[in-house]
């Protein structure tokens, strides 16, 4: 006789509307008329997240266990998903932004056309709007929040495929430079296996050690014998699946290609959501199965972090094309968002968690407020992502040019900003436990990254506009909501951060 | 009355009149104009009446107004001044319309380069506005994060003012002031983490309120370090050698407002912070680094001063005669006595002023002559006699002769230095004959002889050869301007700073009585060897 296990219905709301709408988008892809389905996926797919992001905000403060010990409801856990459901939400309103292409969508109409051939033409100037992008992105959706919240490696692993699998296809669905997206495509799912592979191995290894799929399992075994080899290699490989997916070098290499070839809209969904959860997983992983067990990690995360930042901020200088340029931005984040994963207290206290989830919620909102700006600036029919097309943007469209400053002012750091919100409080939580040689690197990095950033709005200030610059599309309602939000927000969380502070504070903790 | 929140109407004033100056619509640059002088001079007004409610006699910091801001950081919004913030608030108050007086015409005139015909005149004066919230912001914060969030913000505009309305090179410029700048301001970060993380362990509570920091007693080898991360942020800003690299190339290409207040004040933050924060927080490790930083500053006296003199760009002379002057104020700062230390603060004042002359009436005289380059001038006296007059005005209170405003400072300095430095004073006084040949030189090789460069191109709306300088390309105007002597207008920018060069170098007291009391309790926590 099988007992069934105590499921908390209440406390998965969130997870449950989310898949929810998901399913209920397939089912509208297959049934509803074509000429109507495109408002009907984007309402469901938009009550799908801000129904979870409500559920979540109604879930404040409770602290369970649930479903057979396999997920977990807590702070942290409801804090991340409820930004991975807000940033979702945006995402998806940049996907539904009609007005800017003018093929009427930045997703290609079909996407097993191949690329080039008479039908890919003919469908070129279509305007017939793909719609299943929004049940693929509420799934990836659901896994990022499942990620956050899995209590078991068996659960957590199954989050991240439900998370990667849609990724994989929506990032090969650019309506334009349609090569250079999927092959972004196979690049991200090919290196996204092997990452999924090692994160299996590295289960695997784990279970073996400890007998035990289970965080608080392995939490008590790496107490007991923390020496054991099979589990220190299994935490490994565990720690490079999960760095992979939030695109920590030396994990980073598919993050340029991808940025790059993804639809815009995709990549700001990707820079912003995928790496909340991607942190979400490693801060539960490394706090609540293995916080015990620092003394195996630290040094790993010391190191990585370092080295994120280096080649984030090294790398990005080099760099011609924006999308490129804030891909290597997202990877020096990551090394600073490691930073404060290292300010993780000796005994569990200590500010690094509340400190890692704001800057999450900063960053995701300043760097999806960028990717937004970049779908406005357009040569012929795509995107001018190139640097040189954006010199004079200023002149041009004055408006335009101050929002995208104020976002790259933010991912720089400077004061008022939410970036510097952030920076200061993983810096201070990475300080306050003695990682300072690490927070000199940090602080040596953002100045380098400044570089990278100030250059682009030297180019929109400062240089004169060439000839035949690009234009500055309209945006619509979704895309103009999009930059409303995240641009207020940016201000927002640099002037008055007081109470998103007190809400990260009050919510990092992990039950486990 | 004395009850106004002087200090935060001083900040949200100016950046109020920036988001109005801002919001104007285009091409209304006349009332752009108009609106950001009003405010500036409101701002003046407000700080005379703050400086008249400060009582000389009463507590070490005054007009006090706090509330918390962030306080997951332990960090308020806490303002108020001591009598060294106060006369830097001063100078704010005088410089700023002063400057956005002498930029009146600039859309005319040409600051800049083509750009500047393109670009309105109001972001120009919005970017001042915001750039003097956010200068009485650093100045009057009594919250070591809060400094330093206004000494980081503090670059944005003056980044756009450089490489918005700067010269030919404006954009490498901008960039190179702003990444000087916030390396220093990042490694000062860490120092600033690392006070709250001290503060914590002591205290119980982290904070970051600077009469909570200088009970702190902390480790020496920990003061040493904190004092390097502050100290280096202060010696990028101040700048000494051999952190002055950023300066002649952002004094030289901002535009002449831009450049004021560049080297007017913002760079007295550096100064300023040695006093405000690197004395009384780190009273051992400042002992301990004054020979270093003695030798950096009479270094960077006497270096300066030989490049100063070397150099044929007139801003960039300008700019090399600061790093030379802050030499000075370094030397009286770290000589640890009260009297060096007033004068420092004295000479931060009158550096202001009397730099902020000569930046102006080289600005002027660029604007007649289109060329940056000593060579192409000479014998301008003969043809303007008022802006002659001027510019020897400026260039002898640069130089410290006696009966203006520098000597007094300049003499305090090295006198109060004498007896605990008598090597280093020696070394520095060097730097007042030097000083004397780059500025007479420069006079002399401008003013008079026969004329010479674009004195004797009749027609001036052809191009300046190559090497002509910033402005070649500017339409020129119809008439002559560059033989015409000041104007109404440009008197009235140069009036109130001859007036107070010479009263400030005959009755400087006013000033002194607001300094001395705030230097002698910055001595009482430095202890020791202070007297």
């Amino acid at each position: 006789m099988i007992e069934a296990p105590d499921l908390s219905l209440a406390a998965l709301a969130p997870l449950l509307f989310i898949f929810g709408a998901a399913c209920v988008g397939v089912l509208v892809e297959a049934f509803w008329p074509r000429d109507t389905r495109h408002p009907v996926q984007v309402s469901v797919a938009l009550v799908g997240t801000v129904g979870a992001l409500v559920c979540t905000l109604l879930l404040a403060g409770s602290r369970e266990i649930t479903a057979g010990g396999a997920l977990a409801v807590d702070g942290a856990g409801l804090f991340l998903q409820a930004t991975i459901a807000g940033l979702g939400a945006l995402s998806l309103l940049l996907f539904a932004e009609r007005s800017l292409d003018p093929a009427r969508s930045a997703f290609v109409t079909s996407a097993a056309v191949p690329a080039g051939s008479p039908r890919d033409r003919e469908l070129l100037t279509s305007t017939r709007v793909q719609t299943e992008v929004y049940p693929l992105a509420s799934f990836a959706i659901g896994g990022m929040m499942l990620f956050t919240a899995a209590n078991d490696l068996l659960i957590m692993f199954v989050a991240l495929e439900v998370l990667s699998l849609p990724l994989y296809l929506i990032s090969g669905m650019a309506r334009r430079r349609r090569l250079l997206s999927q092959e972004a495509a196979v690049k991200y799912f090919l290196l996204g296996a092997f990452a999924s592979a090692f994160f299996l191995y590295g289960l695997a290894l784990v279970y073996g050690a400890t007998g035990s799929v289970r965080f608080s399992d392995i939490r008590s075994a790496s107490l007991a014998d923390g020496t054991d080899i099979l589990l220190v290699l299994g935490l490994a490989l565990l720690v490079v699946g999960l760095l992979f997916k939030a695109s920590v070098a030396p994990f980073h290499t598919w993050t340029p290609d991808v940025y790059q070839g993804a639809p815009t809209p995709v990549t700001a969904f990707m820079a912003a959501c995928t790496k909340v959860a991607a942190f979400g997983a490693i801060l539960r992983l490394l706090y609540v199965a293995f916080g015990t067990a620092e003394w195996t990690w630290r040094p790993l995360v010391y190191g990585v972090a370092i080295v994120s930042m280096i080649v984030g901020a090294v790398l990005g200088l080099t760099q011609t094309d924006l999308k490129r340029m804030l891909a290597y931005s997202s990877i020096a984040h990551a090394g600073f968002l490691l930073t404060g994963v290292i300010g993780l207290g000796a005994g569990g206290e200590g500010s690094g968690l509340a400190a890692t989830m704001f800057y999450l919620l900063a960053y995701g909102l300043t760097t999806l407020g960028a990717f937004a700006v970049l779908t406005l600036i357009r040569v012929g029919d795509g995107e001018a992502t190139h640097l040189s097309q954006w010199a004079g943007l200023a002149s041009r469209s004055p408006l335009v040019a101050a929002v995208m400053a104020l976002f790259l002012l933010a991912l720089a750091g400077i004061p008022l900003t939410a970036g510097f919100t952030g920076k200061f409080a993983v810096f201070r939580a990475a300080i306050e436990e003695g990682a300072w040689p690490l927070a000199l690197v940090a602080l040596l990095a953002s100045a380098v990254a400044a570089f990278f950033y100030l250059r682009v709005i030297v180019l929109m200030y400062f240089s004169s506009p060439a000839a035949d610059g690009p234009t500055v599309g309209v945006p619509g309602l979704p895309t103009t909501i999009v930059l409303a939000i995240t641009a207020t927000a940016t201000v927002a969380l640099g002037i008055v951060p007081g109470s998103v502070l007190d809400v990260a504070e009050q919510a990092a903790i992990f039950v486990g | 009355m004395s009850d106004l929140p002087f200090l935060l109407l001083m900040i949200a004033v100016p950046a109020v009149g920036a988001a109005v100056v801002a919001a104007l619509p285009r091409g209304r640059d006349q009332l752009a104009r108009q609106v950001a002088l009003g405010v500036s001079l409101l701002v003046l007004v407000l700080a005379v009446l703050a400086a008249v409610a400060f009582d000389t006699a009463g507590e070490r910091f005054q007009l006090t107004s706090s509330w918390t801001w962030i306080a997951d950081f332990g960090v308020s919004f806490a303002l108020g001044v001591d009598g060294i913030a106060l006369v830097m608030l001063l100078l704010i108050g005088v410089l700023v319309p002063v400057v956005i007086g002498a930029s009146w015409q600039d859309d005319a005139a040409g600051i800049g380069d083509v750009a500047t015909d393109k670009r309105s005149m109001k972001a120009y004066f919005a970017w001042l506005l915001l750039l003097e919230a956010m200068m009485v912001g650093v100045f009057a914060a009594t919250d070591v994060f809060l400094f330093y969030v206004f000494f980081e913000a503090m670059l944005v505009p003056m980044y756009f003012i450089i490489g918005s309305f700067g010269g030919p090179r404006r954009q490498y410029a901008a960039v190179k002031f702003f990444l000087y700048s916030l390396v220093g301001g990042l490694i000062m970060l860490a120092a600033v983490i690392g006070l709250y993380v001290v503060s914590n362990s002591q205290l119980g509570e982290g904070t970051f309120a600077f009469d909570a920091l200088r009970g702190l007693e902390i480790d020496p080898g920990v003061q040493k370090l904190l004092f390097l991360g502050f100290f280096i942020a202060f010696a990028i800003k101040a700048p000494l050698v051999p952190f002055h690299t950023w300066l002649p190339d952002s004094g030289s290409e901002a535009p002449i407002g831009g450049a004021v207040l560049l080297v007017g004040v913002l760079d007295k933050v550096g100064t300023f912070g040695f006093l405000r924060y690197c004395l009384p927080l780190f009273p051992d490790a400042s002992r301990f680094f004054a020979p270093y930083v003695l030798v950096l500053a009479v270094a960077g006296i006497l270096y300066a001063a030989l490049l100063a003199m070397g150099q044929s760009d007139m801003k960039r002379l300008v700019a090399y005669t600061s790093i030379s002057h802050f030499g000075f104020i370094a030397l009286g700062i770290f000589a640890f006595t009260t009297e060096a230390a007033t004068g420092a603060v004295l000479y931060m004042v009158n550096h202001g002023i009397a730099t902020g002359l000569l930046f102006l009436v080289v600005g002027m005289l660029i604007a007649r002559g289109r060329s940056r380059q000593i060579g192409d001038y000479g014998g301008v006296a003969a043809k303007a006699p008022l802006l002659a007059g001027v510019f020897l005005v400026a260039g002898l209170a640069s130089l410290a002769l006696p009966g203006t405003n520098s000597f007094v400072s300049e003499f305090l300095v090295l006198i109060g230095s004498f007896p605990t430095q008598p090597v280093f004073t020696i070394l520095a006084t060097a730097g007042i004959i030097l000083a004397a040949l780059y500025i007479l030189l420069m006079y002399q090789r401008t003013m008079h002889g026969p004329p010479r460069g674009v004195l004797l191109q009749e027609d001036p709306a052809e191009p300046l050869p190559a090497g002509g300088g910033a402005t070649a390309t500017l339409a020129a105007p119809t008439r002559s301007l560059r033989v015409l002597d000041l104007d109404r207008r440009e008197l009235a920018v140069v009036a109130p700073l001859v007036a107070l060069i010479i009263v400030l170098g005959v009755y400087p007291q006013p000033l002194l009585g607001l300094i001395e009391p705030a230097v002698s309790a910055t001595m009482s926590d430095l202890g020791g060897t202070a007297r």
